[in-house]
């Protein structure tokens, strides 16, 4: 059984041969216009080349690279094989219950790849770097949110409070009581969990419009309050001259009386320095949430709160208090989006209540909604929609919104339940033998 | 009829108003400790307002209603909200129209329904989200008795597949199985043998069978499927207009010149337990 199983899954080197032999032929068909032909501007006459040597390269590389994937695709999924027949009849492993789709799975690895590598490659332009914070903060900002609405099934359209209670958190924080970035970061979860909580209180027995009209209000609520309470908040001035994070104690600025990033690393001050580094603040952040949504997911409360979403009335009735699940989900997405909230006022350094608009909390919902409920690599997509097409856009001028609002048609025309709605299960049972 | 010693559940003079409806008028009732206590009726007799607040789901305008659990002594079921009724007095209930986690897979369903024992495992998500053996320990002990009751009854082949993809009889047997996984003294059925097929019937009434004489389940069970009622039944106590009118064994109820007067003459429908009542 066990070697009939891996037989469907590798094949005999003679096999993988023929198989880089057809790309190789593949590439060679392509490559003879695309690469072996070239026209040579001689004397003002356009005159056809050849370039042999490079196209020989180009199949080699093709051949090479077809053999390798090929034996690492064997290899993984023999890997995944082993694990999975190692596993008791009942006791099934739980921790099988990562992506089974592997094409996801490489996705999603492919993009941590570039996630981490991009400020190599553009380290000198500014700009890249700094839209792709921005797409991070939103990530980092849609995980939070899939929380209370994809898991827990809550819609909530004021979650730009939370960002708002964690920013100013910060910034008053800062500004007044000279706390640094990290010392204010985990008070600023709670305060921000803690008005998770002040919301989810009264809306426990609302669902569907209803909850939505009244975190709609909370979240006007929340910026009523930031324009108006002059002294607590500045205002409409809002809080400006926030201090930036600090690398372990470190600033990242020019030279100055104190050892900065630059001097103690005996590295030339670069102004990039603080950029690249906020980006892969941000990065880390976005990545710690993932991991902690994604495996609060797979714990009895995870459970719970999909379940909730699914039938609250049946999870009474097995026993669940709704009270505390709904109140852990609003607490839990409040944080995620509080600590979102501490990273944009210290990266922008100057906060104001104009950046906590309605219309930022409907575009986190949108991302959600868009990248598809419940699902974390869909969020990531998502938010690369929303953020780069306004941006890309911006040659269009005034017709950038309307590009904005014709994709996000098309993409919920095409696939109403979002861009990746497929659901995966927290957990797997797998019987001996099985290959699945 | 019932047994000498103190009965598990006793309702008494429980009555239900929904401003002028009187649902449930005076209604008492004993249920034995493994036992299967069918609840038959017309429809809108109050059957399953009657479970609704049994299990906390409303609150009776009076009466009582009382559980001796073995190891908590006397529990005002009246007084507790549902998740406590299921949870500490565990007496868990299914639903007419079925309510399971569509999306869910059905194990996940069954992990669900044990999500106290795990929370308190987890330690409020912390010993979870470390992966500490304490947690796992008793994540696997969750997962060897769901999969125990998929095994029984015959739904481990649909153990990954999300429950609502599933044909409808099947449903039925999750939701119990489901029900089963919060460890019940007392399992209330909300017609559980609705829609399903004559062999689908049979199976069920073994499984209630063995249910009550080998794992000591008391059932109360709301039926129309008289094949059922009447066949797996220790008591029957039947509903009509929200009150009680008559009690006792089948034969007995199959020959109650009231109980032939309510369903004659209230329902078209229920012809099935004329021809029952006639030997």
């Amino acid at each position: 059984m066990a070697t009939l199983v891996l037989a469907t899954h590798t094949i005999s080197p003679a096999a993988r041969f023929k198989d880089a032999v057809a790309v190789a032929f593949i590439a060679l068909l392509l490559g003879i216009p695309m690469i072996g032909l070239t026209t040579v501007d001689q004397g003002g006459t356009l005159r056809v080349a050849t370039r042999w040597p490079t196209l020989f390269a180009f199949v080699a590389v093709a051949f090479a690279g077809r053999l390798i994937l090929r034996f690492a695709i064997d290899q993984f999924k023999a890997h995944q094989l082993t694990r999975e027949r190692a596993v008791d009849v009942t006791t099934v492993a739980s921790a099988s219950g990562r992506a089974a789709s592997p094409l996801l799975t490489w996705v999603g690895w492919a993009a941590l790849g570039v996630a981490l590598t991009l400020p190599i490659f553009f380290s000198d332009n500014r700009y890249v770097v700094d839209t792709a914070t921005t797409v991070l903060i939103y990530v980092m900002l849609g995980w939070g949110l899939n929380v209370v609405v994809g898991l827990a099934g809550l819609l909530d359209l004021g979650y730009v409070a939370f960002y708002a209670v964690g920013a100013y958190t910060y910034g008053i924080l800062a500004t007044q009581f000279g706390w640094s970035f990290w010392e204010a970061l985990p008070v600023a979860g709670a305060m921000a969990a803690t008005f998770g909580v002040i919301l989810g209180w009264p809306t426990l027995r609302l669902r569907g419009d209803y909850l939505a009209i009244v975190t709609l209000g909370f979240g006007e609520i929340v910026r009523v309050i930031l324009v108006n309470w002059t002294e607590l908040s500045g205002g409409p001035n809002g809080i400006a001259s926030i201090p930036r994070p600090t690398f372990f104690g470190l600033e990242l600025k020019p030279p100055g009386d104190d050892p900065t990033f630059a001097s103690f690393f005996g590295l030339e001050y670069s102004p990039s320095h603080r950029i690249i580094f906020l980006y892969y603040l941000i990065l880390a952040l976005a990545l710690i949430t993932n991991v902690f949504v994604s495996r609060m997911r797979k714990l009895p409360i995870g459970r719970a709160w999909e379940a909730m979403r699914e039938d609250e009335i049946a999870c009474k009735a097995m026993g669940i208090n709704a009270r505390n699940v709904k109140l852990s989900a609003f607490a839990i997405g409040a944080m995620l989006g509080g600590f979102a909230g501490v990273f944009f006022a210290a990266r922008m350094g100057f906060i104001s209540p104009e950046s906590f608009t309605f219309s930022e909390s409907a575009i986190i919902l949108a991302i959600v909604v868009l990248g598809g409920m419940g699902s974390q690599l869909g969020v990531v997509l998502a938010a690369l929609v929303l953020v780069l097409l306004p941006e890309l856009g911006r040659d269009f001028a005034e017709y950038r919104m309307l590009l904005f609002g014709a994709a996000m048609v098309m993409i919920m025309v095409w696939k109403p339940g979002g861009i990746l709605a497929h659901r995966e299960p927290t957990m797997r049972y797998v019987a001996e033998g099985d290959s699945r | 009829m019932s047994t000498a010693s103190a009965p598990l559940l006793s309702v008494e003079r429980l009555t239900m108003r929904f401003g002028g409806l009187l649902a449930i008028d005076d209604m008492s009732l004993d249920v034995a400790a493994r036992q299967i206590t069918g609840v038959i009726g017309p429809n809108g007799a109050g059957k399953t307002t009657f479970f609704n607040c049994l299990t906390g789901f409303y609150k009776p305008t009076e009466g009582s209603v009382r559980l001796n659990h073995p190891q908590r002594g006397l529990m005002r079921l009246e007084t507790l909200p549902s998740h406590e009724v299921a949870h500490k007095a565990q007496v868990v209930r299914t639903f007419q129209n079925i309510r399971l986690f569509p999306k869910m897979t059905v194990l996940e369903n069954l992990m669900v329904a044990q999500h106290n024992a795990l929370q308190h495992a987890s330690r409020f998500s912390l010993a979870g989200l470390f992966g500490l053996a304490s947690y796992r320990r008793a994540e696997k002990k969750a997962i060897a008795k769901a999969i125990g009751w998929l095994k029984r009854l015959e739904l481990i082949d649909k153990a990954n597949t999300a429950a609502g993809d599933l044909p409808y009889g099947m449903q039925r047997r999750i939701e119990i199985a489901r029900a089963l996984c919060v460890d019940p003294l007392l399992l209330c059925l909300d017609e559980p043998a609705a829609g399903l097929n004559p062999r689908e019937s049979a199976e069920l009434n073994d499984l209630l069978k063995h249910l009550a004489r080998d794992e000591g389940i008391a059932i109360l069970l709301i039926e129309h499927d008289m094949s059922v009622v009447m066949n797996v039944s220790d008591h029957i106590c039947v509903l009509n207009y929200g009150r009680k009118i008559a009690e006792g064994t089948p034969t007995h109820i199959q020959q109650d010149a009231n109980v032939i007067k309510a369903y004659l003459g209230e329902d078209d429908a229920d012809e099935e337990l004329h021809a029952e009542a006639k030997p």
